[in-house]
């Protein structure tokens, strides 16, 4: 304390006081009462050490969230400030530097709950709601179209195998094999497909009619009046595991093998007909949604850490940039080199400014992550308003997880005030 | 001139008054209760026009405090603060009875308890009641043994509504062959999953069991409990007949991708109150494009209805909370309700001509006829860390069962372990 001359400590006292009061009435009361209430079980009465503490490490559900919030904090706040730094610089040098900021401060001008909503469906499974799948499965079907008759499959008599459905009984030159095939909408069907009818034998030939065997009131297995035959659906006969023939259906569904050698065949459907069609990644499931959580506030905090960063930026002596450059440093040298190192004291306030965000996180986690997957997403903000407000409302168990979190976040609190406290003196 | 006017004032004083007292006296005149519920929107005008009808009865004015899904943490905010409301309707029996035990709750008095024996079926009575004593009664209830269907859906493979569980399941393998899914399951969300287990459970195992395994009487690793998982895996086992990524789908969803354009699904299972969502999220027009059939019979079962309901409560036992429960007990208030739609009441007193369309007549008809075969929804009978948290207890069980349905075994004894844990609390 370095108080000014001639001033007396006693004198401030009635000037701190009212500040000292809000103080202690809204942190230091809270922040006390919390350590003390985390000694005592669900009901406050009674005094339970530190079971409560115990149980948190030990329940697998804080264990997920721990493990969570450290993939968080290791690839969250590290990516923010050099994707932030990089647009910083890089828009320091364009002319519409300040719209150009402004467009990427945008987020942080959205709360976290609504920028939540907009992500979960961004990342919505089905390809005409989530955007992200409806580009994904864009891109998939212009390189690979999709099949004829998605989904459809043979009603009987044929085996799934991964060349395609294989039949189970052989055929040779001069049968006829209907193939029923299910699981596809009658509406769908191309529209030159004509009724389906059944082949008449043929001398050395092996027939056959592939059709859609779905229709009111109509019997399995048999060709009903109203069902069509399925053009385009691409027919092998096997023998011996060897592709001895190939052929494709006509508008009535027929196919026709002209000239099989004698001996026996299996005939097979290729599932290239039949493959479902690309639907995009499960963002929302178990596996990905970290990741895509994370990605959502590295979209909402970017525009903080460029704000930060492009006003640290200005700051450094230009002279020592064109000192460099008039040595004959490359561009990529003096950003490597002077920029950084210069920039430093920014980039470590911003990135620890982000390590406390990171810590807290909650509404995201509690917006994206759809019900089944809570779990897997869970974080510990998230997991201690679960336990004290959430279900039975434990708020003993739930005051252990904060007063954990806050003895988290606190060395990065303390290392900021130090940092600033330094940089004052 | 004047003498008019001194007439016509009196006159429409008379007027004023007549219609507002109705009947009833104004002895509660300058009087006012509170009451809390979960209801808001539509819902919340609805309920506010059933207590304007108590205020004109007997001049109390009432303060209605919508709190939504948080109505739990509200009122234990309340009461820790000193300041509970009058009365508060609860979906959760468990949260009543932690409630009545810690001594927050008013019994109700003898003429409440009078009208609730009078209007309503036994069962519902046991509800209400915690330790032999009577706290409460289901004021509004919602029937969870529906299968909404889609009629085009149906029609396309000239479907009935399945009356048993094997022909839902010969219905639904039909109606895939067409290249729909046969059913859309709302898994992000776990309580409708649980949903789905009560019902089967309720009749593969029968009323006793239901209630001993609602206690935690009977282990989750009972042949029973394997019996109704294995019944649920013959639909949710095949993965033609239940609509693809169910784990990412919110109950709305599943509900419009059955009756929206294009449906992805032709059935989905859930409470009356998927009607509302119809109405509002589709153009597809409930009774004619949407009909529903009840919960069909498993391996021989009676009729049974799972219900949830809010209960109406009171912290209070002044003259005025409790005419207000005697209200809320009687068809009356009920009826008003019942008219304006959304609504289903097991009072068995209110006219079944009260409900506005055939549809929500038969729903509620079908709870008031299952008598003492209606049982209150399992999950909201729970500890709540194992009934009613997202991402843990038995919704995150019954969604990675969903998930994988082969995996009866290991379902089960994760059923029963967080069970015990949670029970044991």
């Amino acid at each position: 304390m370095d108080a000014a001359p001639g001033r007396s400590p006693r004198q401030a006292i009635p000037f701190l006081l009212p500040a000292l009061v809000v103080l202690a009435a809204l942190v230091l009361y809270p922040l006390v009462f919390s350590l003390i209430r985390s000694f005592f079980d669900a009901s406050g009465e009674q005094f339970v050490g530190l079971r409560n503490y115990v149980d948190t490490f030990t329940d697998p559900r804080t264990l997920t969230a721990f493990r969570n919030n450290v993939i968080w904090v290791v690839v969250a706040p590290a990516a923010v400030t050099g994707i932030g730094l990089v647009l910083a610089v890089l828009t320091e040098r364009i002319r519409w530097a300040t719209a150009f900021r402004l467009v990427l401060f945008m987020p942080m001008a959205i709360s976290l709950f609504a920028s939540g909503i907009i992500f979960r469906l961004v990342y919505e499974e089905a390809p005409n709601q989530g955007v992200v799948n409806a580009v994904l499965v864009g891109v998939h079907d212009v390189f690979s179209p999709s099949s004829n008759y998605p989904g459809a499959r043979p009603r009987d008599g044929y085996t799934a195998t991964e060349a395609g459905f294989t039949a189970n009984a052989p055929a040779r030159a001069g049968d006829t094999i209907m193939v029923p095939l299910v699981g596809f909408s009658p509406q769908q069907v191309p529209a030159p497909a004509l009724p389906a009818s059944v082949p008449q034998a043929g001398q050395g030939e092996l027939r056959g009619v592939v059709w859609l065997d779905v229709s009111v009131g109509g019997k399995a297995g048999r060709i009903d009046p109203t069902e069509r035959g399925l053009p385009g659906v691409a027919v092998e006969a096997v023998r011996d595991g060897q592709v001895v023939a190939r052929t494709t259906t006509g508008d009535d569904g027929r196919f026709t093998f002209p000239d099989l050698t004698r001996g026996e065949v299996v005939v097979r459907l290729p599932s290239s007909s039949f493959t479902l069609p690309f639907r995009g990644l499960t963002w929302l499931g178990p596996s990905l949604i970290t990741p895509v959580i994370i990605s959502s506030w590295i979209w909402i905090m970017t525009g903080f850490a460029i704000t930060f960063i492009a006003a640290g930026l200005s700051a450094i002596p230009r002279d020592a940039l064109e000192a460099a450059r008039v040595d004959g440093a490359t561009e990529w040298q003096v950003f490597r080199r002077v920029t950084i190192p210069l920039l430093s004291p920014v980039l470590l306030v911003v990135f620890v400014t982000l390590v406390i965000n990171v810590l807290k996180i909650f509404e995201l986690v509690f917006v994206i992550a759809p019900g089944s997957v809570q779990s897997e997403a869970n974080v510990l903000a998230l997991q201690m308003w679960q336990v004290s407000f959430g279900t039975g409302g434990d708020q003993g168990a739930g005051s252990a997880l904060a007063v954990i979190l806050f003895l988290l976040v606190a060395p990065a609190m303390l290392f900021n005030i130090r940092r600033f406290r330094r940089e004052r003196s | 001139m004047r003498k008019q006017w001194i007439a016509l004032l009196a006159l429409t004083a008379a007027a004023c008054s007549g219609g507002a007292a109705g009947t009833g006296s104004q002895e509660f005149k300058g009087q006012s209760v509170e009451v809390v519920g979960p209801w808001t929107g539509d819902e919340q005008k609805s309920f506010e026009k059933v207590m304007a009808a108590f205020t004109s009865k007997t001049g109390a004015e009432v303060k209605y405090t919508p709190a939504g899904d948080e109505l739990p943490t509200v009122l234990q905010t309340r009461i820790s603060g000193g300041t509970p409301p009058n009365v508060a309707l609860v979906a959760q029996p468990g949260l009543v009875a932690q409630f009545a035990r810690a001594g927050s709750l008013k019994p109700v008095n003898a003429e409440v308890e009078k009208a609730v024996t009078e209007h309503n079926a036994a069962v519902w009575k046991k509800f209400g009641s915690v330790d032999g004593k009577l706290y409460g009664f289901t004021f509004k209830t919602a029937n969870k043994s529906a299968f909404w269907y889609s009629d085009k859906a149906f029609q396309q493979v000239g479907a009935t509504p399945p009356a048993t569980w094997d022909d839902l399941v010969k219905t639904s393998k039909a109606i895939s062959e067409t290249g729909l899914a046969a059913v859309a399951v709302g898994g992000a969300d776990g309580w409708t999953l649980t949903d789905w287990f009560e019902n089967v459970y309720l009749r593969t195992a029968g009323p006793d069991n239901y209630d001993k395994l609602a206690k935690h009487e009977i282990a989750w690793t009972d042949p029973t409990v394997r019996k109704a998982l294995e019944e649920l895996a013959k639909l949710w086992g095949d993965s033609t007949l239940i609509a693809s990524g169910a784990l990412q789908t919110e109950f709305p969803k599943s509900v419009i991708n059955v009756f929206g354009e294009p449906p992805s699904a032709a059935m989905v299972f859930e409470a009356d109150f998927v009607a509302s969502v119809i109405s509002t999220n589709t153009k597809a027009k409930v009774g004619q494009d949407a009909k529903f059939f009840p919960f069909p019979s498993v391996a021989g079962s009676k009729d049974a209805v799972v219900a949830g309901g809010d209960m109406a409560v009171q912290f209070k036992d002044d003259k005025v909370t409790t005419e207000l429960m005697k209200f809320l007990a009687s068809p009356e208030s009920g009826q008003i309700w019942a008219e304006l739609g959304g609504f289903l009441s097991p009072n068995k007193d209110i006219k079944p001509t009260a409900y506005p369309d055939d549809v929500t007549q038969d729903l509620a008809k079908r709870i008031v006829d299952a008598g003492d075969n209606v049982r209150f929804d399992m999950s909201d009978l729970a500890p709540a860390a194992f009934g009613g948290t997202k991402g843990a207890g038995e919704w995150k069980d019954l969604q990675d069962f969903l998930a994988d349905p082969g995996n009866v075994d290991g379902i089960m004894q994760r059923l029963e372990a967080d069970a015990a844990k949670a029970y044991g609390k």
